[in-house]
């Protein structure tokens, strides 16, 4: 998943040449760059390509501003990338993917259907892993309180009062609540929990500033209570050390952050934070979270045998043997992959009933996105009501979507 | 100076200049009266998206880019007027803010917020770094000379570190648990956070960019200090001025070219103020111009970019320095007069 920092993580993994090991079924000769996120599950990935030799990955938390203009480039100049829901818009729009179709029956029998990406026939990505949002607490401070898990957001807000009186941790919440693309994602996950993806109507025009919008705002303000009070620059990292430092004592945070509280050279909570499914927004809503999946694409610019010898390396990447060794990094979709302590949570959150939706693969959301992210910080510094953060959100999001000539 | 000589010593740097600051600046105030945007079509398609258990599949119709023969998208380029200005500027709601008394309906447009932090960041900063410049330029002037060296040097330290680096310092000394937060906080005995409220945040602003560009004016200050004639001096001793009015009367007028010409370089750069913004991740309480503009160019996650309402912003941050720098420009530019 695209986590928006602003240190760019860039970890080079390069393997030129020297003999392929034993893990990988192949040599491969021709040579295969990379671009991808810079979390854990991409990291242990493209470790495992590299063993193919002649890889090269780059791991960029930016990457999104630069995958475009490198896949338009002729040839282009990677020869894979990792991407997600929320980042293969602009690739699908310009048309600079290349279906896997015949690669997937040449190379790919063994996939399972719910990995292939599909935009009409055409299989456009692989998916290695899913993502969502899981509620990782502390299990040794729960017991001890004798508190139980919340299941909803007003169970939530109770459970974090009588930690906030126990007085065991500096704050009882933490919440990826960075103003910008972060603070948008949370009140997303709220209103998708009320509402489902239907943050605009079929013709394009915006369908969030209602009643659920506003009650998304008021739940995410109300947690923002037993939060940091600088929560307005709290992005993921900084909620995971948070949690590694036992400095909170709940968290509803990424899936693919979690795996990091039991990281012994990090954390002071090792073995005593518990997941359990993201808590619903109110009876009968989804959890609070949506679906992201992450997963490879090959570029359309560069040649059959080039786009081959990536896609074997990708497979080769993406092996029963690379869960089995990284089975925490990640809920990974790949077969031989065992739920972890750490991940019980994001499974539960996956397969709830009514269970979240995934994040809308549509230039719209990136819109609504953006023009929340700029907007809603004015309601949570207290300098707008709710009404007016919706409706200012409304009006960027027409301004954005007349210039980017989606309405008229 | 022959006229080729000349021609031949600024012909380059004019090329340059032209090349890199004029074309692009011709070029953003183009862009800023049309929009550019994709032809889109409407598709009717089914999408299969990966989930736990099962893939989720839909059909819907969905805009998407038409594309031409060579795979890239068509866009259409249209004159709109001053609807970018517009988009920025927003006049309808500040006319309704203005009319209603609503300070707060004001700074709820993000234009005016910015423009209100630049500029009461802009006038604020700057007689403090030239009174601080000063300051230390005269102290280093009446060390003795063996210890001059070393205090130079350190007083120039602040000046020499990267912008963006010296705002991250100042930010994880000062957050929540930051070491100076913490011990400010064992000093008060209550809780401090110093980036949970704007006007604090604003303080430290205007710290960091004080104490980062006093140095600039104290070496200014420094030489022109160095040029002061003793004699002027001397003689004011003799008939009795005291410090202060050594300072007010023989010194101050004597360093003033300078002291305009480090106001103008504060000017421009204080308006600008950008680094502070994005080290101190302040964008919920408090932005600026310049990062308004940069807010815009971001592509978002479906790669969409505002990049005619950023070219609009671009124009006005340089219209608002113009405004700013013209009383001073003027005053030297009569003094330049006056001295022929």
């Amino acid at each position: 998943m695209k986590r928006k920092s602003l240190l760019v993580a860039a970890v080079l993994a390069a393997l030129v040449s020297g003999p392929a090991t034993a893990a990988c079924s192949f040599r491969n000769e021709v040579p295969v760059r990379i671009l991808s996120a810079a979390f854990e599950a991409w990291k242990s990935v493209t470790d495992a390509m590299a063993e193919c030799g002649n890889v090269t990955a780059s791991l960029d938390q930016e990457f999104r501003t630069k995958l475009s203009a490198a896949f338009a480039a002729k040839p282009a100049l990677y020869q894979m990338a990792g991407v997600s829901n929320t980042t293969i818009p602009p690739l699908l729009n310009q048309n600079t993917i290349r279906p896997l179709n015949d690669l997937v029956e040449k190379h790919g029998q063994h996939l399972k259907p719910n990995q292939l990406i599909k935009v009409g026939d055409d299989i456009v990505a692989v998916a290695m892993m899913v993502n969502t949002q899981e509620l990782a607490y502390r299990k040794d401070i729960f017991d001890e309180l004798g508190l139980e898990v919340p299941g909803t957001y007003d169970e939530l807000f109770e459970v974090a009062e009588k930690i906030r009186e126990s007085d065991k941790v500096a704050y009882p919440l933490g919440g990826t609540t960075m103003s910008g693309w972060n603070l948008a994602l949370e009140w997303i996950n709220f209103y998708a929990s009320l509402a489902g993806d239907s943050f605009v109507n079929p013709d394009g025009t915006p369908n969030f500033n209602n009643e659920n919008g506003i009650r998304a705002l008021e739940l995410l303000k109300r947690t923002t209570e037993y939060m940091d009070p600088e929560y307005l620059m709290s992005d993921s990292t900084f909620v995971q050390q948070q949690m590694q430092h036992g400095k909170i004592a709940m968290a509803n945070l990424w899936a693919s952050r979690v795996g990091a509280m039991d990281n012994e050279a990090e954390s002071t909570v090792v073995g005593k934070v518990h997941t359990a499914p993201s808590p619903i927004a109110a009876e009968g809503a989804r959890p609070v979270a949506m679906l992201y999946w992450d997963g490879i694409v090959i570029p359309r610019n560069i040649s059959d045998e080039a786009a081959e010898a990536a896609f074997r390396v990708a497979m080769e990447g993406l092996s029963t043997e690379m869960v089995q060794a990284h089975n925490d990094d990640a809920v990974w979709l790949i077969d031989g992959y065992q739920p972890g302590r750490l991940a019980e949570g994001a499974v539960a959150t996956a397969t709830a009933d009514p269970g979240p939706v995934p994040y809308p693969m549509t230039i719209e959301m990136g819109l609504v996105h953006s023009a929340i992210g700029n907007q809603i910080s004015g309601f949570f510094t207290g300098t707008k009501s709710a009404e007016a953060a919706l409706m200012a959100a409304e009006e960027e999001y027409r301004t954005a979507a007349g210039e980017a000539g989606l309405l008229h | 100076m022959r006229f080729k000589t000349f021609a031949c010593f600024v012909g380059p740097s004019l090329l340059l200049m032209v090349l890199f600051i004029a074309v692009p600046l011709v070029s953003v105030f183009i862009q800023s009266f049309h929009v550019t945007q994709p032809v889109i079509e409407r598709i009717e398609t089914e999408r299969c998206t990966a989930g736990f258990l099962e893939q989720q599949c839909s059909t819907e119709i969905k805009n998407v880019p038409v594309l031409d023969e060579r795979g890239s998208i068509v866009t259409t380029t249209r004159f709109v007027g001053l609807e970018n200005y517009r988009a920025v500027v927003r006049p309808d709601s500040v006319q309704a803010a203005i009319s209603s008394w609503n300070w707060p309906a004001l700074m709820a447009i993000d234009f005016w917020k910015a423009l209100r932090f630049t500029l009461s960041f802009t006038l604020i900063t700057l007689p403090l770094v030239i009174g601080l410049g000063l300051t230390i330029a005269l102290a280093v002037n009446n060390t003795t000379r063996s210890i001059r060296g070393p205090v130079i040097f350190v007083s120039l330290l602040p000046y020499i570190i990267t912008p963006v680096i010296g705002a991250l310092s100042i930010r994880w000394l000062f957050v929540g648990d930051g070491i100076l937060t913490q011990a400010m906080e064992a000093w008060s005995g209550r809780q401090i956070s110093m980036f949970a409220q704007g006007w604090t945040i604003e303080l430290l602003m205007l710290f960091y960019r004080v104490w980062h560009v006093a140095p600039f004016a104290f070496v200014i200050f420094y030489a022109g200090l160095q040029t002061m004639n003793r004699d002027a001096i001397e003689a004011a001793m003799m008939d009795g001025a005291s410090r202060f009015e050594r300072l007010r009367y023989v010194i101050i007028p004597h360093l003033m070219p300078l002291i305009f010409f480090v106001s103008l370089i504060h000017l421009m750069d204080a308006y600008r103020v950008f680094e502070e913004v994005v080290g101190f991740r302040s964008q919920a309480h408090v932005i600026s111009l310049q990062w308004l503009t940069y807010d815009l160019l971001q592509p978002d996650d479906a790669g969409n970019r505002a990049v005619s309402r950023a070219s609009a912003s671009a124009m006005l941050t340089m219209i608002g320095i113009v405004i700013l720098l013209v009383p001073l420009l003027r005053k030297s530019w009569r003094d330049h007069k006056g001295v022929r």
